[in-house]
């Protein structure tokens, strides 16, 4: 990552009180924040579909039960009773040629909690958790905290204000 | 990735940052080490999506949910979650919540045409108080209503139940569960006089063959989808059939794929009754000691304003729910008309895979399960298409038996729960009972100790008949909970919003975030959500599931029960109920709706000592008693002892949900079934105690068409539905950066073809237009749905690009559900 990009990061937690703070006691219109002040019978232009990120780098998990997202294409990609195409690289024996992360030990682990040789039946339709993301920019930012930004500076007591 | 020298650099600037008191992501943080500072409080609660019912841990620290994942101790999801589940975490946190009550005001004052500002909770429900008076007195209590949701927590549904029957004296109470699964909850009780289904989960282990009937399980259920997954991978000559009007991810595993013309489904069931009589595979003796027969009434109309010319045309839209009892001949007599050949015509199915299909059924050594969601409730003869599958497993007897097993899902947290075991409808009360029955509204008037004859009779309005009496200026004091309705109900632009700006209505919307609902109410109350408050859902198995309040609801938001509860305070028995009620009954003169619902002795039996002292609870805290736990026993004593029974309070704290009836502290897996139901006595084998004759009724219907089908103006068909990675209207999800970022936006699917012989291709802007009006997206033609030429596929989660502004406010003539899945548009470059 290029320092630049550090420094904009450094910023971005500067901003976001800022907005958060911009509430008070003047009137003011309010609009669901996914549609443009526009009257609800109105329709705006449509934005162009956003392509995926594609960019094979991983994206640090939120906490550790997080289903990594997928950084690479996987258009066309089959998935269907007699081929499993993101397994031809993340399955275990793959992993070394093509250098992709082997699917977690928990997808190896049955209904009854048995460690099964292969993957298990029930984990077979990968992106029923692991989800490709595009370029789009979340419209709403969010302000989860995980535990490592916890622990590391006072609490506010839930305060989120 | 990071080599060492970024790394190094990338520890400065957390240093940096950590001096001026900010966080960074963890990438950019220095390692952690193990110990105290890791310890986080764990707790069980059920996701906050769909009607599955998937355990989740939850994970708590300084007061804020910072992890999630799949609760290995649940039954329903054994650790698993979909990736919603899986970002559960995030579902609270998304910066725009509402932390204050927002009132439209011009000069001070409020006014239907001003703009938002915030106010306390006193002054906003001092002015909601005044409009309900005010339109209680100049119109009575058919203009106030509320419109609920089966998101409500068991004891906010009960409690609103309470405040809209027995305080303000209407049914003018309805769920957004109506546009959900209706249908489904009416034609059960026709068949088998109970609600809900006989079978559970369990049956995704015991089952050789599934049928999807217009669900998208893949996506709209997923965990489910992985115990069938499991299921048919593990199995051997284990088959999927997958039925709909498109092609979808849960074809993947499909076996016997089969695409049908819209609305077409109700031949394909008829076709299966008639291969089962044909081939001499009906369960005689079965058939005979637990069956009733019945014809049903045709031709019943759709549902929409009375003066449409499709109502005036149909000669029974007065009375759709009649019928008449029929014998075992006539009902094959019935369904003998629908042939493979004459059925292949109808719906564009090969004959070959009906007949794959029917054998499923037919073949006795085959345990079958069927399941259905929208493609079926959202159905103008949706009633029927649910009572049609169930004439195909009664005719067989595959039913109440592990693996034999016609499964209704649910797509809300607590659908079943809420809005059907409490009766949140407009025409139910706890426990199956009905408002039009006497003996049954007295009974709730003695469990409620109200005053005798006080409960309404008259159903109230449903959820589009809501929207139409604000329309029309006769509905003018509503209140919205849990819901997005303007987003999610039919042809909103002509009948729902309107309705809200109506001048003569004052729209009270109690969310978490800003809809497009609340942004066009009059008063916004921030409410708290999750596990911001305890709760108790009830899911699609009949398993009831409790959790506790893990975190503080931010600023001044409150949770729905406290809100219902409070505003109570401000009516008075004097203002709100007749003269000659008051009268006869003396001792409630003068007293609050507060103190008749919620002080009454029992609601209000459970001191503040029986609070888990591990947990906060706003609510009792607040109030002074333990009100989730009051509320809960008084509600549960309707159904205990008669096939309703629910567990005692305490005991859903401890479990991971419990499977009502629960009958000496065990849970019932298959009802109506000897040895599984203990409600079943010893001999019987089967009996559908529901009905007084203990026996089940097959109704004979025909093939009737949808409301609106293409033509040449409006030359597509417009299905609607949902996407994995958002959860009905998205107000939650489309605030998790994950989930956004997976799907931003909702575009239009279309077959590749249809889009070229419009001079269109993937990604250009289009106009979809319907007569009723029209949305602006881009195309999609190699996405994950695949429709059929004449066919798109349109989903409702995109609150930029409102879909139902498109569709139809058709519904199912006797369930009132809308169907969401029929009506013609056309596609025209932007």
């Amino acid at each position: 990552m290029r320092p630049h990009h550090l420094a904009a990061l450094a910023v971005l937690p500067f901003l976001v009180p800022a907005m958060l703070s911009a509430q008070n006691t003047e009137p003011r219109r309010l609009d669901s924040p996914f549609r443009p002040p526009v009257n609800f019978v109105d329709e705006n232009p449509a934005p162009p579909i956003p392509p995926d990120v594609t960019d094979d780098r991983r994206v640090a998990r939120n906490y550790p039960e997080q289903p990594p997202v997928i950084p690479h294409n996987v258009r066309d990609y089959q998935i269907t009773l007699n081929n499993n195409q993101c397994l031809t690289c993340h399955s275990r024996r793959f992993t070394e040629a093509v250098q992709a992360p082997m699917v977690s030990i928990t997808h190896y682990v049955d209904r009854e909690g048995q460690t099964l040789g292969g993957v298990s039946p029930r984990r077979y339709f990968c992106m029923q958790c692991h989800v490709p993301q595009t370029t789009a920019q979340p419209i709403v930012p969010n302000t989860f905290k995980d535990l490592d930004s916890l622990v590391s500076r006072p609490s506010d007591q839930g305060d989120r204000r | 990735m990071l080599d060492r020298r970024d790394f190094i650099k990338a520890q400065a600037v957390a240093a940096a940052a950590a001096a001026g008191g900010i966080s960074l992501p963890a990438a950019a943080q220095s390692s952690m080490v193990a110990g105290e500072d890791t310890a986080l409080k764990w707790s069980k609660a059920p996701c906050r999506f769909c009607g599955t019912g998937c355990g989740v841990m939850v994970a708590t620290r300084d007061n804020r949910v910072v992890a999630t994942h799949g609760d290995m101790q649940a039954e329903v999801n054994r650790g698993l979650n979909c990736v919603k589940g899986y970002f559960l975490s995030k579902i609270m946190y998304g910066q725009d919540r509402l932390t204050q009550p927002l009132l439209r005001m011009r000069d001070g004052q409020y006014h239907k045409e001003g703009e938002f500002q915030p106010v306390s909770w006193d002054r906003a429900f001092d002015e909601m108080a005044r409009q309900w008076k005010r339109v209680l007195k100049e119109k009575g209590p058919d203009a106030v209503g509320m419109f609920g949701s089966g998101q409500w927590t068991i004891w906010e549904g009960y409690a609103a139940s309470k405040l809209m029957r027995g305080g303000f004296r209407t049914n003018n109470l309805d769920p957004n569960a109506r546009h959900c699964m209706a249908s489904a909850a009416v034609a059960f009780i026709r068949t088998f006089g109970m609600d809900e289904p006989m079978g559970c989960y369990d049956d995704f282990e015991h089952a050789d063959a599934f049928v999807l009937w217009g669900s998208n399980m893949a996506e709209m259920h997923p965990i489910l989808w992985t115990r069938i997954t499991d299921r048919r991978l593990g199995h051997p000559g284990c088959k999927v059939a997958v039925l709909s009007t498109f092609e979808h991810r849960s074809f993947e595993l499909a076996d016997i794929p089969m695409i049908f013309h819209p609305g077409t489904d109700l031949a394909i069931l008829n076709f299966i009754a008639n291969h089962i009589i044909q081939t001499g595979r009906v369960n005689r003796e079965f058939v005979g000691k637990h069956c009733n027969f019945r014809l049903g009434q045709k031709d019943i109309g759709y549902g929409l304003r009375p003066e449409n010319v499709l109502e005036v045309r149909a000669a029974n839209a007065k009375d759709p729910t009649d019928s008449k009892p029929i014998d075992f001949d006539a009902f094959a007599s019935f369904v003998s008309t629908y042939t493979a050949d004459h059925t292949a015509e109808l719906t564009g199915v090969p004959k070959e895979r009906l007949l794959a299909l029917a054998e499923l059924y037919a073949d006795p050594k085959v345990k079958v399960m069927s399941l259905w969601t929208m493609g079926f409730n959202q159905h103008v003869r949706g009633v029927w298409a649910n009572h049609m599958v169930y004439n195909i497993h009664l005719l067989t007897g595959k039913i109440s038996e592990p693996g034999n097993s016609p499964f209704s899902l649910t797509g809300q947290p607590s659908a079943c729960g809420t809005a059907r075991e409490v009766g949140t409808f407009a025409h139910r009360l706890p426990a199956d009972m009905q408002v039009t029955n006497p003996t049954h509204r007295a009974h709730t008037e003695q469990a409620w100790k109200l005053p005798k004859d006080l409960l309404p009779g008259k159903i109230g309005y449903h959820a589009v008949l809501m929207d139409r009496m604000l329309h029309d200026g006769k509905l003018n004091a509503f209140w919205i909970m849990v819901n997005n309705n303007l987003q999610a109900a039919p042809n909103s632009g002509n009948e729902t919003y309107p309705g809200y700006r109506n001048p003569d209505n004052f729209i009270v919307v109690s969310d978490a975030y800003p809809t497009v609902t609340a942004s066009a109410a009059d008063l916004i109350l921030p409410a708290a959500m999750w596990v911001e408050k305890e709760g108790a859902y009830g899911n699609a198995e009949r398993r009831t599931h409790f959790w506790h309040q893990l975190v503080t609801a931010p600023g001044e938001a409150r949770s729905d029960l406290w809100q219902l509860m409070e505003f109570s305070k401000r009516f008075t028995t004097d203002e709100v109920w007749p003269a000659e009620t008051l009268d006869a009954n003396p001792s409630y003169r003068g007293k609050t709706l507060y103190e008749v619902l919620f002080r009454n002795g029992t609601v209000d039996r459970f001191p503040l000592s029986d609070l888990d002292p591990g947990y906060e609870n706003a609510e009792s805290r607040h109030f002074g008693f333990y009100v989730q736990k009051g509320l809960f026993e008084e509600y549960a004593d309707f159904g205990r002892g008669h096939g309703h029974d629910l567990a005692p309070f305490d005991t859903y704290h401890q479990v991971r949900g419990l499977r009502w009836p629960v009958v000496d502290g065990k849970e019932t897996r298959w009802r109506y079934r000897e040895g599984h139901d203990p409600f079943v006595k010893s001999g019987e084998e089967v009996r559908f105690y529901g009905n007084p004759d203990g026996k089940a009724n097959l109704f004979a219907f025909p093939y009737e068409p949808p409301a609106e089908a293409p033509d040449q103006d409006f030359d597509l068909w417009l299905v609607t539905g949902r996407v994995l990675e958002h959860w009905h209207s998205g107000s939650m999800t489309m605030r998790v950066p994950e989930l956004y970022r997976a799907m931003p936006m909702a575009l239009v699917f279309m077959h590749p073809d249809d889009a070229k012989a419009r001079g269109l291709r993937r990604g250009s802007e289009v106009r979809v237009v319907s007569r009723r009006g029209e949305m602006r997206t881009r195309v999609e033609t190699r996405g994950r749905n695949k429709p059929p030429r004449g066919v798109v596929f349109v989903p409702w989660f995109d609150s930029a690009r409102l879909i139902n502004k498109c569709t139809l406010d058709a519904t199912d003539p006797i369930s009132k559900q809308t169907d969401f899945k029929k009506c013609a548009v056309k596609i025209v470059a932007a």
